[in-house]
């Protein structure tokens, strides 16, 4: 597989999901400079979490008109699959791969902690090692990961099979509890119409390390270097 | 020219900070706030003497960038003549 | 500005000189000096900068050992950790402009400790914090417990370092004067360290980073000032951090530094571009010329003086090998940052500073350093307390109650709140997240890593600088050894009141003593620190308050211990002697409502010899969990363990030669607590005994409960119901 991770000025997660591909024998990540304007051949773009531009206007808008992401926008109508990660997935909302947006966070704190995940759709190239209904634990670490879009939206979302994550307690049940930033339905990661763009708040790559107090985050890497390999 | 544009989120979108300080003013007590909404000012300075194409070229400008109008609503306001 | 019309003898008392070092300047540069001079001078002089009134003390630490790269006198400190690579770390304050605005004050606190560490070289990778806050209940406390928070997420989790642990305090001894102590830890290549000396005559000086405003302009003389009731209205001397610049100014320093094309670095922090040039050139025993115009400015119309003094954020000085220029230019554009050559190297010893032309200042460096005040003050000591034995004291309460009350009450309640709001997780290294005795943090792509902590215990410092003093050291070091490293080397900052009163100085002087046996004794040095004085409003001194941040490091992740019980049936062990000392024991103060007693005794032999035998347990895979013992004593101590690992404990009774508040809440130093198999455990406390260290089975793993105290059982889910209510309560968070 080979896998390019687009570098905004401020990423400042494009290290550790290049860290989580390599260790998913995903090979070795070409990085795509924000300021290029043409991206080469590849099976994979990672939009990393972090910052983008200083997200002064709101988390993503700056981002989602780069050079770089007229070129991502084109590959992914094109076809190529795009993992949009935290920061990643607001540019993705912003430039439009996505549906809806994210705001800032409903209790207006920073949330930094493992979260519980119920996998909603493992019919994809993102989540073809999870099993249907599995709850996961991966960590969040964001401002802005209120996830809102309008009734008729999310009813199409649901209906079409496209929420791929929703945050739930331990047991699976999808409680005001378990969300921890007020999204919508307790959305955590929604796709595109054809499955191929995947955008999420919560951190895989946080959470694909024993080292790191869990794995659950590595069978997202190891179902992409599967399917495109 | 001097342009101002006042965002806000839509109605209907949650505004978790404008219900923020929607409580604080409540709570050191402006019981009459019955709702607040806050949102962003941004000043544009446009070289542009005509004001329809200056109202035009502000509306491209949120339309592209300043508002996302998956939630935001924008107004738009224009100072004087050069 | 009324000041320019005003005598100068005059205008340097408002900078903060006195009458006597404003005679001294006039000496040593033969003359009246001018505005700007004047201006540069009382910077440099200030206590924040010149350390006039700790520099005699400050000598007894100390500073060296075969591991230590670098010592005190850089911009942080640097020790060897092998393979070749290097740690580079300190911790600095930010204590008044926290006060005046929480949220920037605390955010360039973080900026600027950032900073000195990128400049060394190293790619921080991991922040940690001492805040000291008032009361619970002072009317200021929840509006700066919010905004310090706020202010040190919003920079650290923008740069993308994670907030890795820290403390958070809170007494009434600091209502009006918060602590906000930063700390950053970095990884650089052992052979690849930048200092600051400049050298090459003619060589370039570059400025790169944000452009200058009127930023926070003399920052460093408010921080060498005690305040009063109008301190609020010095609001616009704060200045304003911008971590995403910062972000950038990081990736491109470090870009840059991978070259050959710096020969010395010194980021612009306090007193701005003054103290950044006045060092450089004074370490490198040269001259610097400068032409404030090409200094990039964010505002039209400022003069030499503000330029000189602007504590603009994320900026950087640098001296380039000549003909560099061009490389170091296309890197800096590369980031959209500012680059511009401001002036040069000259062979004169003098800091001359021109606009259009024209000499604003031209200062002999060497007799400005020379004749810089340095004081010994007079102090005395603190007169000694009488020892708490347990039996002087009466438990009100019975054990259980009392143990509930300090797990959630102010002291002991979780973190939580704080730390979630922290990412402590980006860099995906983390491998101890906050709420154990040490954050451990990986050495990326290795299986070894370093251990932080910061910690102090003002109240003993109060009640005997000299044994509090030490004790900070060791807690640290005892923090270090109970995740299984070795302790290697600390930063500090020492917050203290107004040094001009002899009982603050004596605390100040206590505490250094202490420190420094406690460093020689452990092997500990201190390689980086910051001295804060002046913390006083009205008259009212803070507690004497040494931070120590430590740092250690853990040869093999494998051999690693964490706080959690892990398994029910193991017994858990305690190491060290339990004589029942109450004394300044937070028991005494949160549960009797008493802050007498001195503080607990702390033999350095003793604290080595069990900290060393328990590091052994750790690194030969022998025991379960690890937990030091510290504030609130052996009960707490179990508590917290029972907590983090989910799993109850049936508690042995207390001995009978003690009064059981005496066994349990007791801060009698240099204890430990193991859990391991019962095999194994048997076998240690065989061992221990063997080699003098007292250790017995204290109580055994097990259940979803503390049981074996007086009265109920007490359950973890209420336990942890009080424990982890307590700081969203303060907040106002529970619905």
């Amino acid at each position: 597989m080979k896998a390019g991770v687009v570098v905004f000025p401020d990423s400042n997660c494009d290290r550790d999901v290049m860290v989580a591909l390599r260790a998913a024998s995903g090979g070795e990540p070409v990085v795509l400079w924000h300021k290029e304007s043409s991206v080469p051949p590849l099976d994979l773009i990672v939009l990393p979490g972090g910052f983008s531009y200083g997200d002064y206007l709101r988390p993503g808008a700056m981002a989602a008109h780069s050079p770089i992401m007229r070129a991502v926008k084109e590959r992914a109508t094109a076809g190529t699959p795009v993992l949009a990660i935290c920061n990643g997935f607001q540019v993705a909302c912003e430039a439009g791969l996505l549906p809806g947006a994210l705001l800032r966070n409903a209790s207006l704190k920073y949330v930094c902690r493992d979260v519980h995940l119920r996998v909603e759709q493992s019919q994809t190239v993102f989540t073809a090692r999870y099993a249907q209904g599995q709850v996961v634990r991966i960590p969040v670490g964001h401002h802005d990961g209120n996830y809102v879009a309008d009734a008729a939206t999310l009813d199409r979302l649901e209906g079409e099979g496209r929420v791929a994550f929703r945050y739930v307690t331990p047991e699976g049940e999808p409680t005001a509890g378990a969300n921890p930033n007020g999204s919508a339905r307790n959305i955590a990661g929604v796709f595109n119409e054809t499955r191929t763009v995947l955008g999420l708040m919560p951190h895989p790559e946080r959470l694909a390390d024993i080292r790191l107090g869990g794995t659950d985050g590595r069978a997202m890497f190891e179902s992409l270097v599967e399917a495109l390999a | 020219m001097k342009a101002r544009v006042h965002i806000t989120l839509k109605d209907g979108v949650l505004d978790p900070q404008g219900k923020a300080i929607g409580d604080s003013l409540r709570r050191i007590g402006y019981t009459s706030v019955s709702g607040v909404r806050q949102g962003k000012l941004i000043e544009l300075d446009i070289d542009e003497k005509d004001r329809r194409r200056a109202a035009a070229e502000v509306e491209r400008m949120c339309k592209d960038l300043l508002a996302n109008p998956v939630i935001e609503s924008y107004a738009i306001e224009l100072d004087g003549v050069g | 500005m009324t000041r320019f019309n005003m005598p100068m003898a005059q205008v340097a008392r408002e900078l903060g000189l006195s009458a006597d070092e404003y005679r001294v300047l006039v000496d040593a540069i033969g003359r009246e000096p001018t505005m700007t001079e004047l201006g540069v001078a009382s910077a440099m002089w200030s206590e924040h900068c010149s350390y006039k009134s700790s520099r005699v003390w400050l000598r007894q630490f100390p500073t060296q050992a075969p591991w230590v790269i670098q010592g005190p006198g850089e911009n942080a400190g640097v020790i060897a950790i092998g393979d070749g690579l290097a740690a580079v770390f300190k911790m600095e304050s930010h204590n008044h402009p926290s006060y005046i605005e929480p949220y920037q004050g605390a955010a360039t606190g973080v900026g600027g400790i950032l900073r000195d560490v990128f400049t060394m070289g190293a790619r921080p990778i991991a922040n940690l914090n001492a805040l000291h806050f008032g009361a619970p209940d002072h009317p200021k406390s929840r509006h700066l417990v919010a905004g310090v928070v706020a202010g040190i997420g919003g920079y650290g989790n923008c740069i993308g370092v994670p907030t890795v642990g820290g403390l958070t305090v809170f007494d009434g001894g600091y209502d009006d004067n918060i602590l906000v102590n930063a700390m950053t830890v970095g990884l650089a290549r052992a052979d690849r360290i930048f200092t600051s000396a400049a050298a090459g005559i003619g060589n370039p000086v570059v400025y790169v980073g944000a452009k200058t405003g009127r930023d926070g302009i003399h920052g460093a003389t408010m921080a060498s000032a005690a305040f009063d009731d109008q301190a609020a209205a010095k609001r616009p001397t704060v200045q304003v951090g911008d971590p995403f610049t910062e972000k950038l100014l990081l990736e491109a320093c470090l870009e840059l530094m991978a070259t050959d094309a710096i020969i010395s670095i010194q980021d612009m922090g306090a007193a701005g571009l003054t103290s950044s040039s006045v060092e450089m050139a004074s370490k490198g025993n040269v001259g610097i010329e400068l032409e404030l115009d090409r200094v990039p400015m964010r505002e039209t119309g400022m003069n030499a003086y503000e330029i000189m003094l602007s504590e603009s954020q994320e900026r950087m000085l640098m001296v380039l090998r000549p003909g560099a220029e061009d490389r170091a230019r296309a890197i800096f554009d590369k980031w959209d940052l500012d680059f511009a050559v401001i002036g040069r190297i000259t062979g004169t010893g003098r800091l001359v500073l021109r606009v259009a032309g024209e000499t604003v200042a031209d200062l002999p460096l060497a007799p400005l350093a020379d004749a810089a005040p340095v004081y010994r003050r007079p102090w005395v000591a603190t007169p000694p307390r009488a020892i708490l034995a347990a039996e002087d004291v009466v438990a009100p309460v019975g054990d259980g109650e009392a143990l509930v009350r300090l797990m959630g009450g102010a002291h002991l309640a979780s973190r939580r709140w704080v730390w979630e709001q922290y990412d402590h997780m980006v860099m995906a290294d983390t491998v101890q997240r906050p709420g154990g005795d040490a954050a451990v943090v990986r050495i990326h792509g290795t299986g070894r890593a370093l251990a932080l902590t910061a910690d102090v215990t003002p109240r003993y410092c109060l009640a005997d600088p000299y044994v509090g003093g030490a004790q900070a050291v060791a807690e640290a070091w005892r923090n270090l050894t109970a995740v299984g490293a070795q302790p290697l080397a600390i930063t500090d900052c020492m917050n203290f009141g107004n040094p001009e009163r002899p009982e603050v100085m004596g605390q100040f002087a206590g505490c250094v003593e202490g420190m420094a046996a406690a460093c020689e004794a452990l092997r500990f040095p201190v390689v980086s620190g910051n001295v804060s004085l002046y913390n006083e409003t009205n008259g009212v001194s803070i507690p004497p308050t040494p931070t120590v941040g430590g740092v250690g490091l853990i040869d093999d992740l494998d051999a690693m211990a964490i706080i959690a019980f892990k398994r029910a049936g193991e017994p858990v062990v305690l190491i060290g002697a339990t004589r029942g000392h109450v004394g300044a024991t937070l028991w005494l103060g949160a549960i009797c409502a008493r802050d007498d007693g001195a503080p607990p005794a702390l033999d350095l032999a003793v604290e080595l010899r069990h900290g060393d035998f328990v590091r052994g347990l750790i690194r030969g895979r022998r025991v379960s969990a690890c937990h030091d013992l510290s504030d609130g004593g052996l009960l707490v101590g179990i508590a917290e363990m029972a907590l983090a690992g989910d799993l109850g404990v049936a508690l042995a009774p207390a001995p009978e030669d003690l009064p059981s508040h005496g066994w349990w809440f007791a801060e009698d130093q240099s204890r430990y607590l193991v859990t391991a198999t019962p095999g194994e455990a048997k076998a240690i406390v065989a061992e221990a005994e063997n080699q003098g260290i007292p250790a017995c089975v204290v109580g055994t793993v097990g259940g979803d409960a503390l049981t074996g105290l007086d009265g109920e059982p007490i359950s973890l889910k209420s336990l942890r119901n009080a424990h982890e209510g307590w700081f969203p309560a303060l907040m106002g968070e529970n619905d």
